[in-house]
């Protein structure tokens, strides 16, 4: 339809460039262009949260946005959540505490996570609450995506590596 | 029993009933799970489908002549393009009677529902393929919608009516029971149109390998062996050329898995078109095209003595199919009257089914299917019998309730065509032990303290009786290769629920290695000949048990060659973490099963010892199916104001005979209360009167969020294994599901101090506010 631009993305501290049309999602630019398909998409409206990445520490919806509205940002997807071997103590408390089950809504709530408790590392529950009523889950009732976020604030305010 | 033959072979890992983290979860927190849309081929083409506006209609023309000149548009098909190709055809044999109402890939020349595919575009991406499906245009001649499954029935076509099927099932002298009676309770209900709503949308990819002659389905689920048979006979191929293969899965719940029109549209492309064909369904077709569930109207009666023992029970119901009859046939109308009485002693019983077409999105399975349906009728009416004579709510259940001294209990009905014996269950335990759990009798207390200030709060319970372990049979291979790992090739299917780690737990505890050295493979057509998948709670039960088997074979094998090379008869010795030693004394001469494996792998030797390596087949097979069970209790408050209902508390007891990891057991539960939750108060799908959809996205369809689930207390029960498998397993997906709305109401209806008040879900809000307001008036003339 219109013609393509030259696009290039920071996510994960590297720097993606590639061609796409204007009206290209972030989304698909993630996932299409960059590789990077744990940044899911379980409604495209902006509503059910698995497509939620961190920009420049905010969480957005990656469906909601163009790709060319992200340049210059900071990106980080899931993918970027670990380091090297090492799991975040976010994705180390979602394996023990049993917080997915299929596993598709993970990648949005743990970036959900990474962003809210970078900005309060020790919300109350009702907070906590509030902040992961705005991703879906269909599949784990929520109950142990919470105790998973409670568990790694705690361990991430200790001092682990964040 | 048998089920005592078990533990003895169990206790060398003790993996078993341990909660272990799962296998399947690194990659899906790295963000590194392969689902289908995170798949591509080379030179894939995008199908996009163009749907009816319309929900009853004669097409009279598609005009895609501006659409075959957009740019990147390789192909696009109607009717006319495909019309050599049959209706979509049922899973399982059907009554002939529903045949004429399958769906076709593309609507011929009528459309009987909003979103039902008329056209398919195939272009080189998925955006270009979107813009040129918005040039198709289809001119529709509008008949009138037909939306209400209690109407007078119309006709589906020429000839045919709205209703292909009427079920019946039943036993007993019903009249004479009825004229017999103390009194007769008889209530009004229905059940909301909602369904599973998985956060992934479906997806398909086809791919015809024209240099093996084999055709692919990428993106399969929950029954993929099941699936390559429909799709050969479809496609009039031969079985082994034709393979699926499952990627992740992000949430089934009963429609993920089914074969829709996409399926055979995108591999009847790939054929016709040379090239990979990849769909990806988008939320709002999802909400239009994907099965959806539940929506029945029931009359139900009862006869009762003066106690509330039930002397009788007869249900008429209204089942609204939407507008095809999908792959299950007549599956869950045929199911609600056959699990209809639940896990109570109901001397005689009439179910009669009305299955009826609508201009809907056509319906078919969701959690619990049939189950949750006729577990709100039947514990509606329990809840209307209490209070019609005045009993407590627990006693009428308690004094109803089948005796365990009656199992197994022949039901005189069938379901998923076998015969429902009931084969083991305490009942009643289970009851005393949820209340007692619960603080049922102090909660009564609070209630009415909290009732004195004003709180309209109050508690309801439901029990619910599960089926599970559908037969008849599975297999499984399992092989230790040369460095000690283990493959599990299986015919089950994974959809998140945790099948890899039980199957794994299963397969540790038999043969005696760690859980994580262990692979486990499903929903791959071409690593197995036959299995049936992941459905009706069947896979923990029926796979299950065969890798049991497996892993029991392949252990005799080891124990037997090991004999020889350690010079100890086979029973002195025993397998912990791999190695092969004498009972008791570490020390001795070892052998690991790496090499063993070696040991007994293809060769001239190996061939007169008769042997293949270390790897065997396990087999199991169940004429019956097992039947878990258990008991829901809800405490609610009901604003005043708003209407709104707030769950403060949550308890399921659920039995499954014995849980493999009781975290994975709870995690389905929870799971299923939310999904309960839904349907009971806020998931429906609206229609208009002329037909049009009105739950076409997540701000019109509500999924309870983190907010609306309350924090679910579980009790995971092992107070009867069955004994119909030798693990005693019995299925637990669908358990935490199947009482919620049941419960819901029940404690609503003690909430606002109305019994019978609620007699329709979901419970919005809207009709909280008129019970209540119904409520006011009344107190302020005169009493009720
Ligand atoms: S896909 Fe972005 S919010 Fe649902
Ligand atoms: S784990 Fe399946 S949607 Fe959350």
């Amino acid at each position: 339809m219109t013609d393509e631009v030259d696009i290039s993305l920071s996510v994960n501290g590297r720097t993606y460039r590639f061609k796409a049309e204007p009206r290209r999602t972030l989304a698909d630019a993630l996932r299409e262009d960059c590789g990077l398909t744990g940044t899911h998409l379980g409604c495209e409206h902006g509503v059910c949260g698995t497509c939620t990445v961190s920009m420049d520490g905010q969480p957005v919806r990656a469906c909601l946005m163009f790709a060319v509205q992200a340049q210059g940002a900071k990106i980080v997807t899931v993918e970027g959540l670990a380091s090297g071997s090492e799991l975040h103590p976010l994705q180390k408390a979602f394996i023990e505490h049993h917080a997915l089950q299929c596993g598709f809504c993970t990648p949005g709530f743990l970036m959900l996570a990474w962003t809210e408790l970078a900005k309060n590392p020790n919300p109350s529950d009702e907070e906590l609450t509030d902040i992961l009523s705005s991703n879906l889950c269909r599949c784990t009732g929520y109950k142990n995506i919470f105790s998973a976020v409670k568990a790694a604030a705690n361990e991430m305010r200790n001092g682990a590596p964040k | 029993m048998s089920i005592q033959a078990a533990p003895s072979q169990r206790k060398e890992t003790k993996v078993f009933g341990k909660r272990v983290p799962r296998l399947e979860d690194l990659p899906l927190v790295k963000g590194l799970g392969r689902f289908v849309a995170d798949l591509s081929f080379p030179h894939q083409l995008y199908m996009r489908v163009v749907r009816s506006p319309i929900a009853h209609g004669t097409i009279t023309r598609i005009d895609a002549d501006e659409a075959r000149k957009a740019p990147g548009v390789v192909a696009i098909w109607t009717h006319a393009d495909i019309a050599s190709y049959p209706l979509i055809d049922f899973r399982d044999p059907s009554a002939e009677a529903l045949m004429p109402y399958r769906q076709p890939l593309l609507a011929k020349d009528r459309v009987r529902y909003v979103g039902e595919p008329i056209a398919v575009v195939f272009a080189e991406s998925a955006y270009l393929a979107e813009d040129a499906a918005d040039l198709v245009f289809a001119e529709i001649d509008e008949l009138p919608p037909h939306m209400d499954a209690q109407a007078d029935c119309a006709s589906f076509a020429p000839g045919i009516s709205t209703e292909p099927i009427v079920l019946k099932q039943g036993f007993g002298d019903l009249p004479g029971a009825f004229a017999n009676a103390h009194c007769v309770v008889e209530l009004e209900l229905s059940i909301g149109r909602h369904s599973g709503v998985p956060m992934e949308c479906r997806g398909a990819i086809g791919r015809y390998d024209a240099a093996q002659d084999v055709l692919e389905l990428w993106g399969a689920a929950k029954v993929p062996l099941r699936n390559r048979e429909t799709m050969a006979r479809y496609f009039q191929r031969s079985s082994a050329s034709v393979q699926l293969y499952e990627l992740h899965v992000g949430g089934g719940f009963g429609v993920r898995g089914e074969l829709y029109p996409e399926d055979f549209l995108v591999c009847a492309a790939s054929m016709t078109l040379g090239r990979p064909v990849k769909w990806i369904e988008d939320r709002r077709e999802h909400l239009m095209a994907t099965n959806q569930s539940r929506e029945q109207y029931h009359r139900v009666r009862a006869a009762v003595d003066q106690t509330g023992r039930i002397l009788a029970l007869s249900d008429v119901f209204f089942h609204d199919q939407g507008a095809y009859v999908r792959t299950h046939g007549a599956r869950v109308a045929d199911l609600t009257i056959g699990m209809l009485p639940g896990p109570y002693h109901v001397p005689v019983y009439q179910g009669i089914g009305h299955f009826r077409l609508t201009n809907k999105t056509p319906a078919a399975t969701y959690r619990s299917p049939g189950r949750y349906e006729g577990s709100f009728v039947r514990e509606r009416l329990v809840d209307a019998i209490a209070a019609k004579l005045g009993l407590d709510r627990i006693e009428v259940r308690r004094r109803n309730l089948i005796p365990s001294a009656d199992m197994p209990y022949t039901r005189q009905l069938g379901a998923l065509g076998t015969e429902v014996v009931l084969d083991s269950g305490d009942y009643a335990g289970l009851l005393q032990t949820s209340i007692d759990r619960f603080g049922w009798d102090e909660l009564q207390k609070t209630i009415r303290v909290r009732r004195a200030q004003g709180e309209f709060v109050g508690a309801g319970i439901a029990m619910f009786l599960e089926k599970s372990g559908m037969g008849p049979s599975d297999s499984v291979t399992v092989s230790v290769d040369p460095m000690g790992f283990v493959e599990v090739v299986t015919g089950g299917a994974s959809v998140g629920q945790g099948f890899e780690t039980a199957m794994a737990q299963i397969c540790a505890e038999t043969l005696g290695v760690d859980y994580r050295r262990i692979r486990v493979v499903h929903g791959q057509t071409d690593r197995i000949r036959f299995g049936i998948g992941a459905h009706a709670s069947r896979a923990t039960v029926m796979t299950g048990n065969a890798v049991h088997a497996a892993a029991t074979n392949v252990r005799d094998l080891a124990l037997k060659h090991a004999s020889v090379l350690l010079q100890a008869p086979a029973e002195l010795l025993d397998i912990v973490d791999g190695i092969v030693a004498r009972k008791g004394s570490p020390s001795g001469p070892t052998i690991s099963l790496g090499q063993l494996s070696r040991q007994l792998s293809p060769g001239p030797e190996a061939i007169a010892r008769g042997t293949n390596g270390l790897s065997c087949e396990g087999w199991f097979y169940a004429d019956h199916m097992t039947y878990p069970y258990g008991v829901h209790l809800a405490l609610v408050r009901v604003d005043g104001e708003t209407g709104q209902v707030f769950v403060e508390r949550y308890m399921v007891a659920s039995d499954v005979g014995r849980a493999v990891n009781p975290m994975i057991v709870e995690g389905q539960v929870v799971g299923g209360v939310a999904q309960g939750l839904g349907g009971a108060l806020y998931e429906q799908f609206r229609y208009s009167d002329t037909g049009q959809p009105l739950s076409l996205n997540f701000a019109e369809y509500l999924i309870p969020t983190a907010h609306e689930v309350p924090d679910v207390e579980v009790i995971v029960a092992e107070d009867a294994p069955s004994p119909l498998n030798p693990l005693g397993i019995k299925g637990a997906g669908e358990g935490g599901c199947t009482g919620v709305g049941a419960a819901i109401a029940s404690a609503v209806d003690d909430a606002i101090g109305i019994p019978g008040a609620i007699t329709s879900l979901p419970i919005t809000p809207a009709k909280l506010k008129a019970l209540l307001k119904n409520r006011r008036d009344n107190s302020n003339g005169d009493s009720t």
